[in-house]
């Protein structure tokens, strides 16, 4: 495993103007992470996970600090260049999906692509085909997203967020709409992913979650509290199998 | 940014919603079509004007004498101002710019007899070059000549009213002697019938014969009823009416216009009153079909303010995949052109169907300019650029954050 840093925070501060009291979402954060790892971020609401994530993704700036996304840094880019690194750098899976509605899969993962000029019609179509089959949906290729169930577009949504092919993939309560049994799924994939080395932030306040990962980041009043290895990695997939059978097969194909 | 990425990207949302985006084209259809229609119908009915004014002959020009003694004493008939002479004829035919063709004008009422039928009309005393001032056409036979008017002889072209009811049972006219009232013509041809005219008068009741003949034979005048003259083109026509003017006034020895003893009209007045009419018309159509493409237009905005609106959470994703504001800006404002260019286009077919629809059922005359078709287009593609602009706008200014969140 490479020990090349992605993300690199140094005292990142985040405050907001609300009416005329300046609320302090983020009071000094600073962490790294490297290539590879899959980390949690948890916290409950208020303690700036949210804006923590929005940071990470590119889609806000810190008031102040620095952050270095795979080398480059983001805080001193305009919107269209934060827009260029979301579309090459990053991968969201948010938690309701956010497919577009009535659209089929391989649509939906393309899209990403569809922003990348130098991504041609036929490279595009190859590599959302590519990412649905890395979630086991590329037999259903042409479902439409309001024809699929919680799990098929999460899977979709992960797709999209791998086709681009991202430096981190930023998971935000992935698993927050799903089931049990389909949350498992999910994590399983991720874990999946993880082994091939792609580095994934997953944002949750669900404890559970954090034991299917590899280090653990507690926020809380936006502070670090705590930063853990885990000793442990529980494996999503046995969690998976423990599970009492359902009688209704075609669940299973979730 | 690849343009033909955001065009399948907008092609994409339009699919989606197609119910919707065909609602909305419909305005502009609707729009379109009655721009099309409306401009065709005013154009059409415009020509048909012109048409007939040119069958009369567009560069007529006509001379007229004129009672200038307007105050006072006795008023006479312009048939009994003797004011227009041969000589104001020759001198037309001879020195007057821009005119290419001249013939005098007398006329005299009666009764044309055949055998036992009789017919009363009027005749007129012309040269042969009125034939083709007054655009006619010889059926049988062939116009007199020169050689007849320097010899006064009596004969005559008829019009198909006067040939139907002289020669009742279908006798050829030319050769046959008619009489008007007592003195007798050789009938030489026969000309083509042109049917009524815009007022409604008769345009095949007519008799022509070489005005010498009917000055001296019949009137015994030597002074002329008119002069119709015919400019070398419709443009023209303005200078010749000025360079008749000049040679009239100066025979007449009159310097000032207020007391011109003749009076000259052309067609172009007759037709730019009857066109000006109808120029009013089509302005008035075009206004209403216009009306209807604005309300097509702010049909657009609606939808597309509507599609904003409801699609803030797409706009927040596109965003957070890596739309930039251009995009998101463009993708809406190629939504609206798709749009109003596909319903300008269905508009430009219904409105060919429903101007020959219009042609069909009600026979109106239609012409549909090239140029009504062109502009219709041209203003439904501004019409989408302009009303989808603000939503547009609307649309790439959200912060991705907020319409993520956004439910």
């Amino acid at each position: 495993m490479g020990k090349r840093k992605i993300i690199e925070l140094t005292n990142i501060r985040r405050n907001f103007q609300v009416g005329t009291e300046t609320v302090h979402a983020l009071k000094g954060i600073s962490f790294s992470i490297e290539e590879g790892q899959f980390v949690t971020i948890m916290g409950k609401s208020g303690s700036g996970k949210s804006t923590l994530l929005n940071i990470l993704g590119c889609l806000d700036t810190p008031t102040s600090g620095t952050y270095l996304l795979d080398g480059s840094s983001v805080q001193s880019m305009n919107k269209d260049q934060r827009a260029r690194v979301r579309n090459r750098k990053i991968g969201f899976v948010f938690q309701n999906y956010n497919l577009l509605p009535n659209t089929t899969a391989i649509e939906n993962v393309e899209l990403p692509l569809m922003y990348n000029p130098d991504v041609s019609t036929s490279e595009r179509q190859k590599r959302a085909i590519e990412a649905l089959e890395i979630v086991e949906l590329g037999d259903r290729l042409y479902h439409k997203s309001n024809q699929m169930s919680g799990g098929q577009m999460q899977r979709v949504a992960i797709a999209r967020a791998l086709v681009n092919n991202p430096a981190v993939i930023l998971a935000d309560e992935a698993t927050g709409n799903l089931d049990t049994r389909t949350s498992y799924s999910i994590l399983k994939l991720f874990q999946e992913l993880h082994r091939e080395h792609r580095t994934i932030i997953f944002v949750t306040h669900n404890n559970e979650i954090a034991s299917f990962s590899e280090r653990n980041i507690v926020l809380r009043d936006g502070k670090i509290i705590s930063d853990t290895y885990n000793q442990t990695i529980l494996s999503a997939a046995e969690a998976l199998e423990r599970l009492p059978k359902e009688e209704n097969e075609e669940e299973k194909v979730i | 940014m690849n343009l033909s990425n955001l065009f399948r990207i907008a092609w994409r949302a339009l699919n989606k919603n197609k119910m919707r985006a065909f609602l909305t084209m419909l305005g502009i259809i609707i729009g379109v079509a009655s721009v099309i229609a409306m401009l065709a119908i005013g154009e059409g009915s415009k020509r048909s004007i012109e048409k007939q004014i040119s069958e009369m002959g567009t560069n007529m020009i006509m001379i007229m004498p004129y009672d200038n003694k307007a105050v006072g004493g006795v008023r006479m008939s312009a048939s009994n101002i003797q004011t227009l002479k041969i000589k104001d004829y020759e001198d037309i035919r001879n020195k007057a710019q821009y005119v290419k063709e001249v013939s005098p004008y007398v006329s005299s009422g009666g009764q044309f007899i055949y055998q036992n039928n009789n017919y009363p009309a009027s005749i007129s005393g012309v040269a042969p070059s009125y034939l083709e001032i007054r655009q006619l056409k010889m059926k049988s036979g062939h116009m007199f000549t020169d050689s007849d008017v320097k010899r006064y002889n009596k004969v005559c072209v008829i019009g198909k009213t006067i040939a139907d009811n002289l020669f009742t049972k279908g006798e050829d006219p030319v050769g046959k002697i008619i009489r008007f009232n007592t003195v007798p013509f050789q009938v030489i041809g026969v000309l083509e019938s042109k049917g009524y005219n815009s007022m409604g008068m008769d345009q095949d009741e007519i008799v022509l014969a070489p005005y010498t003949a009917v000055q001296k034979r019949i009137l015994a005048i030597d002074y002329l009823h008119g002069i119709y003259c015919s400019a070398e083109s419709e443009d023209l026509a303005p200078k010749a009416v000025e360079s008749i003017t000049q040679i009239l006034a100066k025979n007449h020895n009159i310097s000032n216009p207020d007391d011109y003893d003749f009076e000259i009209r052309s067609q172009e007045e007759l037709s730019k009153m009857l066109t000006s009419t109808s120029d009013m018309m089509s302005i008035l159509l075009a206004c209403v079909a216009g009306i209807s493409l604005l309300v097509g237009g702010i049909g657009i905005m609606n939808i597309m303010y509507v599609s904003v609106t409801e699609r803030i959470k797409e706009i927040g994703l596109r965003m957070s995949v890596g739309a930039r504001e251009k995009d998101i800006l463009m993708q809406f404002l190629i939504e609206s052109i798709l749009i109003s260019i596909t319903g300008g286009l269905i508009g430009v077919i219904f409105g060919f169907f429903s101007s020959y629809g219009v042609k069909f059922f009600a026979g109106w005359p239609v012409f549909i300019e090239p140029w009504s078709v062109a502009l219709s287009f041209v203003v439904c593609s501004a019409i989408g650029i302009f009303f989808g602009w603000y939503p547009a706008r609307k649309a790439a200014g959200l912060d991705p954050i907020e319409a993520l969140r956004y439910e």
